[in-house]
């Protein structure tokens, strides 16, 4: 992202400030994951009698040594989140860059119709009790897999994004390519996609987080089969129920629950925090044209 | 274009005006070619239409359900009308008008409390963005954005937690008794309020550093030749010219008040009842009722409401909006 337009930082008193209160504010942001960190890092015990602090009193991995014994849970939990994921993401973004394509299309015929009946369903819908129903006895989707990936394939506001992007490709470069010969499939693979990767990433990784992360669907749909959980869901029975935590193998007593719960907290959501914040940027970006779209 | 046409009589279509250069006679309606010529792109999003049609439209026509008396047995269709009496009950009860005012006052005051931090953030961040510290600020407020719900209930829980807490320790080192953060509404509209800055902070900066990106650096370099201080072009040259882009969000979040974000409500005051005058609102109720209550005649009428009126809502804002600027206008 280009800098701000102060091309001369000065050292003065104003600028330390503003350093001091963004630091300030950038360490509270931080502050709760070394809490649940130093936590997943602690004796049962020490957390039991002195609480959660900053600094583990005593530093140890046994927390993140019961989960490993009995890999099982959290392993199920990553897979099935990844399949949803991965299977959700490229479905989606097919559907999506199709119609944001199609939207975009200045010549298309129903342009103005398309738009209405896409974007109407940002402004209105059935509500969830209708919704639910239509999903579980018209669908039969419940206790499946696809009730998992089917409500997110089509994010409006991801499909804005998408056309406002491609609204924006030369149309000349589209004009010299039809007079070649090129149909619309074509146009479109071998054309527009290619040209397109940094906004069909961008939108790739907003919808990759949304599943992600997500506990809403399967709290709604799955909620008798366990192998089918996905991961932020997992955390979030083990979180709220005591007893939804996997035994060790061989282990007859209680886990240590408090620590182990941080610690799979931050199982289930380091790495992919760390990922994200990688590719941070391309969401930046996506951020910034959604914003001045608006 | 004459060249064109002539080589290539049929597919001089450029830039979508349908140039026809044909010395044979038209032998097919227009119709039928204007249905041809747009086949395949009609094609292409016709798979977006008809998950559209299945997932969004289909269930609108399940609204009636709020003015049924539903049995699961009968379905949807073959329950009773009941007329308004969903909203009748629901509005008797002290649930209906606590979830409505919970909705707008909480959600009010998000709107509120994230704007003024983050544009006060992105002023910030965009005085100092050439550091190269600026990143690691913009990062650090940037993570509670890719981190779910679920672990957000996590980190409240470590601070809340009336035994183990955090705040309760520091509450105890400063010799005042410890707080039964679980139990008590009272303080959880800040509570609230607080995480729900704390995770959009990252993204409604950016928002606004957008804005601020899109403002030319000229006026204030004409404005620091005139002796203009930096609190002067703050307050007479910034905020002016990102009124436009606050006021176009505020509105649009106006639209979208009665519409609340079920991970924050549900999720971190860990479905506490005693919680529930403060964080109830109709999504944590509706769902509630889909769930545990089964009161499904109350929980649609809620729905519905939310839906209609949650319509007009919008329909208003953007005509507002529409009215400011057009071009920013949602429709």
């Amino acid at each position: 992202m280009k800098g701000g337009h102060r091309y001369r930082v000065e050292r003065n008193l104003g600028n330390i400030v503003v350093h001091v209160i963004l630091g300030a504010i950038g360490v509270i942001c931080l502050l709760p994951l070394l809490l649940i960190i130093s936590a997943s890092f602690s004796k049962e015990t020490e957390i039991a009698r002195y609480g959660y602090t900053f600094f583990p009193r005593t530093f140890t991995t046994y927390a993140y040594g019961y989960i490993l014994q009995n890999p099982t849970q959290i392993l199920r939990g990553y897979g099935v989140t990844t399949f949803v994921t991965v299977v959700g993401t490229l479905v989606g973004l097919l559907m999506m860059s199709l119609l944001a394509y199609v939207l975009s299309r200045p010549d298309f015929a129903l342009r103005k119709h398309l738009s209405f009946y896409v974007f109407f369903t940002m402004l209105f819908n059935g509500g969830l009790v209708p919704w639910y129903i239509w999903m579980t006895k018209g669908l039969h989707l419940k206790e499946t897999v696809w009730s998992l990936i089917w409500p997110y394939l089509i994010v409006p506001w991801y499909v804005l994004l998408l056309r406002t992007y491609f609204s924006g490709l030369s149309q000349d470069l589209l004009d010299a390519a039809r007079i070649d010969g090129a149909g619309e499939w074509r146009l479109f693979f071998q054309i527009v996609v290619p040209l397109s990767t940094p906004s069909l990433a961008t939108v790739g990784l907003f919808l990759i987080l949304k599943y992600w992360n997500d506990w809403y669907l399967a709290m709604l749909f799955v909620q008798e089969n366990a192998k089918l959980q996905p991961l932020q869901y997992m955390l979030y029975r083990i979180l709220t129920n005591v007893q939804a935590i996997a035994r060790a193998p061989g282990s007859t007593s209680m886990p240590p629950i408090l620590t182990v719960r941080m610690a799979m907290s931050v199982l289930a959501t380091g790495p992919a925090a760390l990922v994200f914040l990688l590719v941070q940027r391309y969401f930046v970006r996506g951020i910034t044209i959604g914003a001045l779209k608006y | 274009m004459q060249e064109l046409a002539q080589m290539d009589p049929i597919r001089a279509q450029v830039r979508g005006r349908r140039w026809r250069v044909s010395a044979r006679p038209v032998t097919r309606s227009r119709a039928w070619r204007l249905v041809r010529r747009n086949m395949p792109l009609a094609l292409m999003a016709l798979p977006a239409v008809v998950w559209l049609f299945i997932n969004n439209y289909v269930p609108m026509a399940g609204l009636v359900v709020a003015f049924k008396n539903y049995r699961p047995p009968a379905g949807i269709w073959g329950s009773p009308w009941i007329g308004l009496q969903n909203f009748r009950y629901l509005f008797a009860t002290q649930d209906g008008w606590r979830i409505l005012r919970n909705s707008l006052l909480n959600n009010g005051l998000f709107i509120v409390t994230d704007t003024v931090v983050a544009v006060a953030v992105a002023i910030l961040l965009y005085r100092v963005y050439q550091h190269y510290l600026t990143r690691f600020y913009q990062s650090a407020m940037f993570f509670p954005y890719f981190v779910s719900w679920v672990i957000v209930q996590a980190f409240v829980f470590a601070l809340l937690d009336p035994d183990r807490g955090l705040v309760n320790q520091w509450l105890a080192g400063l010799g005042v008794e410890k707080v039964y953060w679980y139990s008590q509404a009272r303080d959880w509209r800040a509570i609230l309020t607080l995480v729900e800055l704390w995770k959009g902070l990252g993204f409604w900066s950016i928002v606004y550093l957008a804005g601020l990106m899109a403002i030319s650096p000229e006026i204030y370099e004409a404005a620091e030749v005139d002796g203009a201080s930096a609190w002067q072009q703050t307050w007479r040259i910034t905020l002016p010219l990102l009124a436009p882009l606050i006021t176009i969000n505020v509105l649009l979040l106006i639209g979208r008040i009665l519409y609340s974000d079920f991970g924050l409500f549900y999720i971190v005051p860990r479905d506490q009842g005693l919680l529930y005058p403060v964080t109830d609102v109709i999504d944590t109720y509706v769902f509630r009722a889909l769930r545990t209550t089964g009161k499904l005649g109350m929980a649609s009428a809620a729905g519905f409401y939310q839906a209609v009126v949650g319509l007009a809502l919008v329909l208003v804002a953007n005509m507002v909006v529409r009215r400011l600027d057009p071009e920013k206008a949602l429709f």
